[in-house]
């Protein structure tokens, strides 16, 4: 007789001394596994649900705000705890994010302050610190981290200020103990500009920056004089941006619905195209460096690629009223818009349709919307003068979190993923309160789309083939488009 | 590394055509080579398996039906010898039984009252109970904590300390019991022939189904989809989900009254022991009978074990075969006789290798080797398990619990694509109104009824007697004329009703052998 029995010893099974973890043997064999997907579709719904019940996007404002409408935000792109934000009294105010406490505050302007930038690291050649410390003849140690701010104003001017980005939430001086010099906070310089100033932009890594107004023009940081002007027609520029990567080309939006291209190795523009209704603002994907993204007057925003641009290759509807900015998240997945609507909304790179719509009581309508730069939160400007900080995941929670709930917080992620299509999940996922004008202009313009829509396969039903042609929703905001000779 | 073979998941209608669209196309390969990784690291975890199954095999002229428990127990290690053990309770029989799920608790009750739980291994006693009632079967809930005994009149559920929690007054002379652990649903059936589902969470009776087919003489759950399994006394087997008051299916499974009937965990197989003395092991995936076998009295009980092993109580005689799915077996695995005495219950003992029996004068725990799954999977169900595993594992059982509506006869259906035609399904919407228009029918029937009440008075006048007595029971012209003319009438009727609820009437339809040239 062979004979063997299953004889589990309890040693192997059963902790020894209570300090010790019981072993918690797998088996992965679907037949001791059953109603897997039954269970899982109830997890995923209950990991649905709870993510709803987590979503709590408003994290705090900063500070008291401005005492006018925030029209500006800069980003520090070295530093994720700061934030300049622009106001329209002329005020500009530089914050330390974590603390949301102010750190400086310079009456910048006369009127409104319209164009904002953090220059973008500091660069040797240009800043003139240096030579402080080899005038004594020895090299003191400067601080090159030292943030500069540019404003510009209606008052046509354009303002270089410093500011000490190391100082931390509690008032201590970071460089001053490190026994490194600080340059002194303030004013630094001031340019003239001949006409009022709209928009305003820094080189990434050259000493030059470019502003829109009445003309596009291109500024050295050393002098006083625009270098040149890169002006392609005569209407006023609202906004220009430099791209981040493909660091030589910026793109400009104009009074004249055009969207302009620029290259400043050649000093000229290089295409132009016009748009059904006016661009609000402009971003540069971070990491594509060909694609930018259009916040447009007629609700939508619109996703763009430089090498083609008789079409857009996205478009983001939802808003119920003119987009006013639109931001990339650092890692180009995401887009946040925000809108005269009163509403922020949060859209994936890829997405046609916002995945989360933020809002409150008190905000009016919101002019300006940035990413921070761990892409974590989104930082919002708004008519009544409070800087907002959300969080661009609204149920995900910053701290550490132990293995166990990443592992859960991953694992739901995954299945929620996975089930998304099925109804209630959809549904309870879908699922946002909104202000009751939004709802309700939401509903008529929906009305009026369809009834376009249908008014369009009329006229195409009725008409010649030949006569009428289907266009796409990405082709419509394209009116014409013009390449410099 | 194992072979990925019982790894796999055999979803229905999953398609490998190409569609023109790329990105689903690449979306669809993306998944399809997740699928296979997963199925390829899981079955390299075979390695990781800590134990192996048992066996017993003959050896030269030995046949492995011929060893007796007692030359087992001298081949076999202490601690599975312990494992073997006979009560003996000639007072309160004929005895029924039931293990937890985790097989680390035993159950059981006497006919005459009797009930106990017990750590079988460890030797406690948990609670002891004398009802003066009869029980006729008893059965635990998810967890040790729990038990439900179906008594003279009513179902009761009592705790682990034995106190009587409730009284189910729905459930009315049941003689059987069964629970649906991700469901939380207990079941009962017996004397009255309806099948009754309650919620033991909410204490909700889910529902109720008639089942229109006398006495229910036996009942299993399908462990792979809930699906409940009747034995009926006209040898049918009827398959039952609590959302249809019809059966899911109906097997003529044997052409005596069906006596006990059990289902293996992944679902596949059925098999039934009829009263005719037939042992029959169904394919329940195509309702096909596989194999026949015979017991030479009719069986009382059958189990299957994890691993696949069928047992067998028949008069005193326990029989246990192995490989009952794969092939026709020649001759038995293991024989069992408890002298004078009838077999009620046999259960195999999950992740052991053990069957337990109950009969007239107790429980016997006989040593079947091979017959329990060697490696438990200690997220599903813990043998070992401590009050706090146990305590958290209860709370992860409700929060998963299923619905009850989601028993369906393929139970990975969810998730997956109606491929129903789009005019076949119902929007939501229009579900919805459908919902409100059947509800406020039945709200204006139910006022309706309270209007009308019955002219005519009752059948049995004594004067219609008379007349049912006289009639005589010939088919004569004049009877056929008044059938054919009432037929009519009733076929006017039906089509009047019809338009008054809105269905739409019929087109004629071409008779079968011209349609195809409609």
């Amino acid at each position: 007789m062979k004979i063997k029995t299953i004889s589990r010893s309890s040693d192997t099974y059963l902790p020894v001394r209570n300090t010790q973890e019981a072993a918690l043997p797998r088996n992965l064999n679907p037949e001791l596994h059953p109603f897997e997907r039954a269970r899982e579709y109830k997890r995923a719904l209950t990991a649905t649900k709870l993510e709803r019940m987590f979503a709590q996007p408003f994290v705090g404002q900063l500070g008291n705000g401005h005492r006018d409408g925030v029209y500006s935000i800069a980003k520090n792109m070295k530093s994720v705890g700061k934030l300049a934000t622009g106001s329209g009294d002329g005020v500009v105010k530089y914050w330390d994010v974590g603390s949301k406490e102010e750190l400086h505050s310079f009456k910048a302007h006369y009127g409104m302050c319209s164009g904002l930038v953090v220059v973008p690291g500091t660069s040797r050649d240009s800043d003139g610190e240096t030579d402080d410390g080899e005038g004594e003849g020895k090299k003191k140690k400067v601080v090159r981290a030292t943030g500069k701010l540019l404003s510009c104003g209606a008052d046509k001017t354009i303002k270089l200020w410093n500011v000490n980005d190391q100082k931390n939430n509690y008032g201590q001086n970071l460089a001053a103990t490190s026994g490194e010099t600080v340059m002194e906070e303030g004013l630094m310089k001031t340019y003239l500009s001949e006409h009022a100033l709209q928009s305003m932009d820094h080189h990434r890594d050259q000493p030059m920056f470019v502003t829109g107004g009445a003309q596009i023009e291109l500024w050295d940081t050393n002098r006083t004089r625009p270098v040149s002007n890169l002006s392609w027609g005569a209407d006023n520029i609202t906004t220009v941006r430099f791209n981040m990567t493909e660091t030589s080309v910026l793109a400009s939006a104009g009074s004249d619905n055009s969207l302009i291209l620029y290259d400043i190795r050649t000093n000229s523009p290089t295409q132009k195209i016009r748009t059904t209704m006016r661009n609000n603002a402009i971003c540069w994907n971070p990491m594509e460096a060909y694609v930018f993204a259009t916040a447009n007057e007629d609700h939508n925003a619109y996703l763009w690629d430089m090498r083609n641009m008789s079409r857009s290759i996205n478009v983001f509807k939802d808003h119920v009223s003119a987009v006013m900015d639109v931001d990339f998240s650092p890692t180009g997945q995401e887009i946040v818009t925000g809108s005269y609507d009163k509403t922020i909304r949060l859209y994936g790179y890829r997405q046609g349709h916002s995945r989360d719509i933020y809002h409150t009581k008190r905000m009016q309508h919101v002019f300006i919307t940035k990413f921070s730069m761990d892409s974590k939160y989104v930082f919002s400007g708004s008519d009544e003068g409070n800087v907002r900080v959300w969080r661009s995941k609204a149920s995900e929670r910053s701290g550490a979190k132990s293995t166990k709930l990443r592992m859960k917080l991953e694992y739901d992620e995954k299945l929620k993923e996975r089930y998304a299509y099925m109804p209630e999940i959809k549904r309870i996922s879908r699922h946002r309160h909104l202000p009751i004008a939004v709802k309700k202009a939401g509903e008529i313009k929906r009305i009026e789309i369809e009834s376009l829509k249908k008014r369009d396969e009329n006229r195409r039903r009725h008409t010649k083939k030949s006569d009428v042609k289907f266009v796409s929703e990405r082709e419509k905001p394209v009116v014409g488009q013009v390449h410099k000779k | 590394m194992g072979s990925t073979g019982k790894y796999e998941r055999h979803l229905s209608g999953r398609k490998n055509g190409r569609s023109r669209d790329k990105k689903l196309n690449s979306n669809m390969k993306r998944l399809d080579n997740q699928y296979k990784d997963a199925v390829k690291s899981a079955a390299n975890t075979d390695i990781l398996l800590q134990e192996d199954a048992g066996f017993l095999e003959a050896e030269g002229m030995e046949k492995t039906f011929k060893f007796t428990q007692d030359e087992i127990v001298e081949n076999v290690d202490v601690g599975t010898a312990s494992k073997r053990f006979e009560l003996d309770l000639p007072t309160f029989g004929p005895y029924t039984l039931d293990y937890t799920r985790n097989g680390r608790d035993l159950l059981i009750g006497g006919k005459k009252g009797h009930v106990a739980s017990i750590d079988w291994r460890l030797g406690k006693l948990d609670c002891e109970l004398n009802l003066n009632e009869t029980v006729s079967a008893v059965k635990y809930l998810h967890n040790n904590q729990y038990f439900a005994v179906a008594q003279k009149k009513y179902v009761f559920i009592y705790d682990k300390t034995g106190m009587e929690l409730h009284r189910l007054k729905q459930h009315i002379d049941c003689t059987l019991l069964d629970f649906l652990p991700y469901h939380f649903l207990l079941t009962s059936a017996g004397n009255t022939g309806y099948l009754k589902y309650h919620d033991v969470s909410t204490s909700e009776l889910v529902s109720e189904h008639r089942t229109k087919l006398g006495p229910t003489q036996c009942m299993r759950q399908n462990p792979w989809n809930a699906v409940m399994h009747l034995g009926h006394s006209n040898g049918q087997v009827t398959l039952w989900s609590p959302s249809m008051s019809t059966p899911l299916a109906k097997i003529q499974a044997t052409k005596g009254p069906v006596r006990s009937l059990a289902i293996n965990r992944n679902g596949n197989y059925m098999v039934v022991a009829g009263a005719d003395k037939t042992l029959k092991i169904w394919d329940i995936r195509n309702f096909q009978e596989l194999h026949s076998y015979y017991t030479p009295t009719q069986a009382n009980t059958v189990d299957i074990s994890d691993t696949g092993l069928i047992s067998v109580g028949w008069g005193p005689h326990v029989t246990v075969w192995k490989d009952c799915f794969k092939k026709k077996q020649q001759s038995p695995y293991m024989n069992h006789m408890i002298p004078s005495s009838q077999i009620q219950t046999t259960r195999f003992v999950p992740f052991e290798d053990i069957l337990g029996v109950s009969h007239d004068k107790g429980i016997s725990s006989l040593i079947v080797p091979g017959s329990g799954e060697a490696n438990y999977d200690s997220y599903e169900l813990n043998p070992y398990e401590s009050s706090k595993q146990r305590q958290e594992s209860e709370v992860r059982g409700l929060m998963n619990k299923l619905a009850p509506d989601m028993i369906t006869l393929d139970p990975n259906v969810i998730g997956t694509v109606d491929k129903r035609q789009q005019q076949d399904r119902l929007t939501p919407a229009a579900m919805k109104e459908l919902e409100l228009k059947t509800k406020k029918d039945q709200d204006d029937n139910k006022d309706m009824k309270k209007l009308i009440k019955p002219e005519s008075r009752g059948k049995n006048s004594a004067l219609r007697k008379l007349k049912r007595k006289q009639r005589k029971n010939v088919i004569t012209e004049r009877a056929q004329r008044i059938e054919s003319v009432l037929k009519k009438e009733k076929e006017l009727r039906k089509e009047k009703a019809d338009f008054a609820n809105g269905v739409t009437k019929k087109k004629d339809v071409i008779s079968d052998t011209l349609s195809r040239f409609s």
